[in-house]
């Protein structure tokens, strides 16, 4: 059986980082991904706000460079969607799809998936004309309407790059004023393309196999209102960016937890031994790439000293 | 795999004989360029069987939204002309795709 010195689960900001530390340090290390290197930030169009990212960074261009120098430090690598875990213990076991993983500590960096809308015939229409990922779809919508939902960093984000390809990108947003950075803000008001509907939510998502309109309420005077489809676009794009959810289904039963989210101290460690959380899946005040980023070399240099005892 | 665009995808998806799979994607989706390495080791394993194909959407997107398809990725089994099943976004996972292609050979 092959033990290693830590196991890695997920390799977002928050794995990579903490892969990078422990690579470094010589620990044994695996990192484990269910899919795509780089999480949530892969998905990103543009990142401005990490220190050395400089104008017109994106989000994989930055994960491509995470990955490189993590891998130059004999990280390696594993391919597999985690379904249980057993982590009391001095040897931690975590099961996968495709086999059994041992390591005498654990860093769990699972992160986060985008919240839904939560309105009725929004799962349905999923990749039929509503989207969490600007990258991905931005090119079915050139020179269509497109709505982003949302008013924080991302959404205002998303909605500037959005725009470059849609007719139009209208920015529904449930309070009076953004929540986004300023800079983020200066950017999208100063953009002839971009509108905005203020004190607004989604009630409904209408379509027969492809998104055709959308019912949307104002919560200030209760009035609603359907949105149709252009009658020769045929439909348009709802692009939803109002937070994520943890991904931590897997840890309910083992790791204490806040509303899903993992509990760690300052040290990234949780309530078992040898077992650490780092990213956007802690409690914690800010989810940014810099923070996780943080919390993943906190939690390496952590689990390196758990071993020396 | 067999690379699709706009002319091709006609006489090679909806008027070939046989079960097509068709991997739908574009330029900025991460998430599809990660699978598809997986997809083309399931190429390689039922290729005989099911014609592997995949299409850039980012230059043939009118031809993808008549496929009522908008959004990336889509994972797509065509016979006789027709789309009989569809993955699409995260329930494209390795696994969900081989099952779905067993379905068809």
């Amino acid at each position: 059986m092959q033990v290693y010195d830590v196991v890695i689960l997920g390799a977002g900001p928050a794995g990579l980082s903490a892969a990078l530390y422990a690579g470094r340090a010589r620990m044994k290390t695996l990192l484990i991904e269910k899919q795509k290197d780089g999480g949530q930030i892969v998905i990103t169009s543009e990142i401005e706000n990490y220190p050395g990212c400089l104008a017109e960074e994106s989000g994989s261009s930055l994960v491509k460079r995470m990955t490189a120098q993590a891998q130059r430090f004999g990280v390696e690598r594993m391919l597999d969607t985690i379904t249980s875990v057993e982590l009391d213990g001095d040897v931690k076991v975590v099961k996968g799809n495709h086999g059994e993983y041992h390591g005498k500590t654990v860093i769990v960096a699972t992160g986060a998936f985008p919240r839904p809308i939560g309105c009725p015939g929004e799962k349905e229409l999923i990749g039929k004309g509503v989207s969490y990922c600007a990258t991905c779809d931005a090119n079915f919508f050139e020179d269509m309407e497109v709505f982003v939902i949302g008013g924080g960093d991302t959404a205002v984000e998303e909605a500037c790059y959005l725009a470059k390809f849609a007719r139009r990108v209208t920015i529904v947003h449930r309070r009076d004023e953004l929540r986004a950075a300023k800079s983020i803000q200066e950017k999208a008001f100063a953009n002839p393309k971009i509108e905005f509907l203020w004190n607004t939510v989604v009630e409904e998502l209408r379509g027969d196999g492809i998104l055709e309109s959308m019912v949307v309420k104002n919560v200030k005077t209760g009035e609603t209102t359907e949105i149709v489809a252009d009658e020769d676009d045929g439909t348009f794009g709802v692009f939803g960016f109002i937070g994520f959810l943890p991904q931590s289904e897997v840890f309910a039963d083992t790791l204490a937890m806040d509303r899903g989210y993992i509990r760690t101290d300052e040290e990234m460690q949780t309530n078992i031994p040898g077992v650490y959380a780092a990213g956007d899946i802690r409690v914690k005040s800010l989810r940014q790439v810099v923070t996780a980023a943080a919390d993943g070399a906190i939690a390496a240099v952590n689990a390196e000293k758990y071993l020396e005892h | 795999m067999l690379v699709l665009d706009k002319e091709t995808f006609e006489p090679e998806v909806l008027k070939a004989e046989g079960p097509v799979f068709v991997d739908y994607f574009s330029d900025g989706c991460e998430p599809c360029k990660a699978l598809l390495p997986q997809v083309e080791v399931l190429g390689e394993k039922y290729g005989d069987k099911v014609k592997f194909t995949k299409l850039n959407i980012t230059s043939a997107r009118r031809l993808a939204i008549g496929q009522k398809i908008l959004g990336v990725p889509v994972m797509a089994i065509y016979k006789g002309g027709e789309k009989v099943e569809e993955l699409v976004k995260d329930d494209c996972t390795v696994e969900n795709i081989e099952a779905m292609v067993q379905k068809y050979i």
